[in-house]
């Protein structure tokens, strides 16, 4: 038909990125209940650990980046089952949409619904766990942005694995765990530095780490996510 | 070896066999349908058919054995075979969360069209959906989702229409209107592959037959 | 022990573990593929007496003839035992990277086979070591568990590992088992450099893990017999491993039988004959 012709590879990531917001946006819903999810996790740490403010503030960090952890299991699994009924993900291959732009797509979705998550987050843990922030909001964002595209790309290429295995809600994270230990550690470790102070200027190696650690995992599923979906 | 000026069949198949797991859905294939003849796939469920139709597509790679649509490989040229064949097939690869005029839009895009919301409306004219374009998929009936599913086959204008059940699901009129659309696309100059079970209808619009059984060609 | 005595326990030893790793792979090629009729079993069983008697004279030499250390007494002598474990742990997940990368070039059901092999062994060894190093944390730390960045990262590696072999058992496709384990194998793997340094920083922020380096040029020569000990016993786990996942994946993959109906394509002329 008219005009039709091959577009970009960057195009395609707009195309379908756009799609799914926007069916992230029409089914908000679901937005919600995750959202809350994260909210209710975040709340559990303080009766797992008990009213010790003390405790709970030193610990903040940590209990930040194991909520954003656990709701991005869900978040994970749903960006693909939403691609299972009626066999989208199909209907997108065929269209032709480029595997490596349906991977970029959707790793950058996942990314961006985190942060979303991390920045509703955060101002809940400021005030749940007293915590006082020391350093800017700049870095704030820096660490929850590096933190969240660090859980999302690996994120992404197990999503789609596990969401054709049995067992698929075991699974992804019973895969995803132990790989993103790494990215996990030094996200939780540069958002207590970020909220105690950093006097020992720690920050930057942690920065590093999540940086190689993105580089790797986005590169890697780049590459080999085509070999996931085709058959 | 034919002769240097024929074209390349249609569609060729050189001893395909696919297996799932452990049960092989087609065994040693081999067949070609010749440019300008359209094909009828007859048998019963779990023949094959839609093994075949998803082999031809490119949506899965034979085990075994090589398919080819107008002479390019499925799999060493996936991406040109993918830019001439459509699937309709049972699932309707259409979002449910968005309504038809947006999971027409997506693939507008997608085909890198140049007015995709003005394509869309089109076609949703052409299958008669106007009155619901704005309504999500999940509210649609099965018919309605038929119909949507072969706009979004008509977008792709492609040369090699594969059509998995086209009837199935849809009301006498329903039929008559995809005979109609069928009619047209053979006229157009497109290759049809037809699946189905209504083998009379299939009968008057194709040429050729192809009956599977347990994954082989048998003599219908 | 005179000098001219330890010269042929070194030389002796590697050159049976290699020869051993030899002539497993030439069992690999030769015998393990389902149908074959190579008598395997002179050469398995001269390579299982090598690696006991190997190691045998590696636990004796471990246990009695080297001296004690300076710090830690008698407590250290596990490490020739666990210190091999690790190597052939870490060797077998090197072999599973090298047939994910592999595979993935090149489709092929013996790369598929010997990469669930080695994942299997890999993460017996493993686990071997891993208990071992936490027994000798009891009386040297006192505790079992002391998060020591090399345990710890360890642990993590035993845990992709066995996410691995999970994702295995539940793919019944042998296709896309065989691609989604490769890609998962290949990630795991690279995964491992980073949780070592992110381990180890995490750890050394905290405080300073000494190990001290009062090595016996004995203790040396004792934990390569050792160690050669186990790379024999190695290639035997793959050689048996490897064997039995050739064959499933074989009878998972045969070809539907050709039909009377079928014309004999000219590539099938084996199976008419």
């Amino acid at each position: 038909m008219r005009g039709a012709r091959p577009i970009s590879l960057l195009k395609t990531v707009g195309v379908l990125l756009a799609k799914d917001l926007l069916i992230e946006w029409r089914t908000r819903a679901r937005l919600n209940a995750l959202i809350f999810f994260a909210l209710a996790t975040l709340l559990l740490f303080s009766f797992a650990v008990g009213p010790d403010t003390k405790v709970l503030a030193r610990n903040a960090g940590g209990y930040l980046w194991l909520a954003l952890l656990f709701a991005s299991v869900l978040a994970l699994g749903e960006s693909f089952r939403v691609e299972q009924e009626n066999l989208t993900l199909d209907g997108l291959r065929l269209a032709p949409a480029d595997a490596r732009a349906i991977f970029l797509s959707k790793a950058m979705g996942n990314a961006l619904l985190l942060m979303l998550l991390g920045a509703l987050l955060i101002p809940v843990m400021v005030a749940l766990y007293g915590v006082t922030v020391t350093m800017g909001l700049g870095s704030f964002a820096a660490t929850v942005t590096l933190g969240c595209m660090a859980i999302s790309a690996p994120g992404t290429v197990y999503s789609a694995i596990a969401s054709n295995a049995r067992a698929r809600d075991v699974l992804l994270p019973l895969l995803l765990f132990p790989l993103i230990i790494p990215a996990l550690l030094a996200a939780a470790k540069a958002t207590s530095l970020v909220l105690q102070g950093d006097p020992m200027n720690q920050l930057g190696s942690w920065y590093g780490l999540l940086i190689g650690f993105n580089l790797i995992y986005w590169g890697l599923g780049f590459l080999l996510f085509p070999r996931v979906i085709e058959d | 070896m034919e002769a240097r000026s024929a074209p390349p069949p249609a569609l060729a198949l050189h001893d395909v066999s696919k297996r799932y797991g452990r049960r092989w859905a087609l065994a040693r294939l081999s067949y070609s349908l010749p440019q300008g003849r359209s094909l009828l796939l007859t048998g019963h469920n779990g023949s094959g058919k839609t093994t075949l139709l998803r082999l031809v597509a490119t949506a899965l790679s034979p085990t075994h054995g090589r398919v080819e649509v107008r002479g390019n490989d499925c799999v060493t040229q996936r991406d040109v075979v993918r830019r001439e064949v459509a699937l309709l097939s049972h699932a309707s690869f259409l979002y449910e969360d968005l309504t038809a005029h947006q999971n027409l839009v997506v693939l507008a895009r997608l085909l890198g069209m140049d007015a995709p919301a003005d394509v869309a409306g089109e076609l949703l004219v052409k299958v008669g959906l106007t009155k619901r374009s704005d309504s999500p998929v999940r509210q649609f009936s099965a018919g309605m989702r038929k119909r949507l599913a072969i706009a979004r086959l008509l977008m792709k204008a492609p040369a090699v229409a594969l059509l998995d059940e086209p009837f199935g699901e849809l009301d006498p009129a329903g039929i008559e209107a995809m005979e109609k659309i069928i009619r047209e696309l053979k006229d157009s100059g497109v290759t049809v592959v037809l699946a189905t079970h209504l083998i009379e209808q299939g009968m008057a619009l194709c040429e050729e037959r192809l009956h599977l059984q347990e994954g082989r060609a048998v003599a219908a | 022990m005179s000098d001219l005595l330890k010269t042929v326990l070194q030389v002796g030893s590697a050159v049976a573990a290699l020869a051993s790793v030899g002539l497993g792979v030439w069992l690999g090629v030769k015998w393990a593929p389902p149908r074959s009729r190579v008598n395997a079993r002179p050469v398995l069983l001269g390579m299982a007496a090598l690696a006991l008697a190997l190691l045998v004279l590696g636990n004796w030499m471990g246990l009695v003839w080297t001296p004690s250390e300076r710090e830690m007494g008698d407590v250290y002598r596990i490490i020739y035992v666990h210190v091999p474990a690790m190597w052939m742990a870490m060797l077998a997940l090197v072999v599973n990277f090298a047939c994910c990368v592999g595979y993935l070039l090149k489709t092929s059901w013996k790369t598929d086979a010997l990469a669930e092999a080695t994942a299997e062994v890999g993460l017996l060894f493993g686990t071997y070591g891993l208990v071992l190093g936490a027994i000798w944390g009891k009386p040297t730390w006192g505790t079992y568990w002391d998060w020591d960045p090399r345990l710890t990262a360890m642990a993590i590696m035993l845990v992709t590992y066995v996410a691995y072999m999970a994702l295995r058992r539940f793919v019944e496709d042998p296709e896309k088992r065989a691609v989604w384990s490769s890609v998962v194998g290949i990630i795991s793997f690279v995964n491992l450099p980073i949780v070592w340094f992110s381990v180890k920083w995490w750890r050394s922020l905290h405080q300073v893990q000494s190990t001290p380096k009062t090595v016996d040029p004995d203790m040396t020569l004792a934990l390569r017999v050792n160690a050669w000990a186990s790379l024999i016993l190695l290639t035997l786990f793959l050689l048996h491993r490897y064997r039995t996942a050739l064959a499933t994946r074989e009878a998972e993959v045969a070809l539907p039988e050709a039909l009377p109906t079928d014309v004999p394509g000219p590539n099938r002329a084996s199976e008419v004959a």
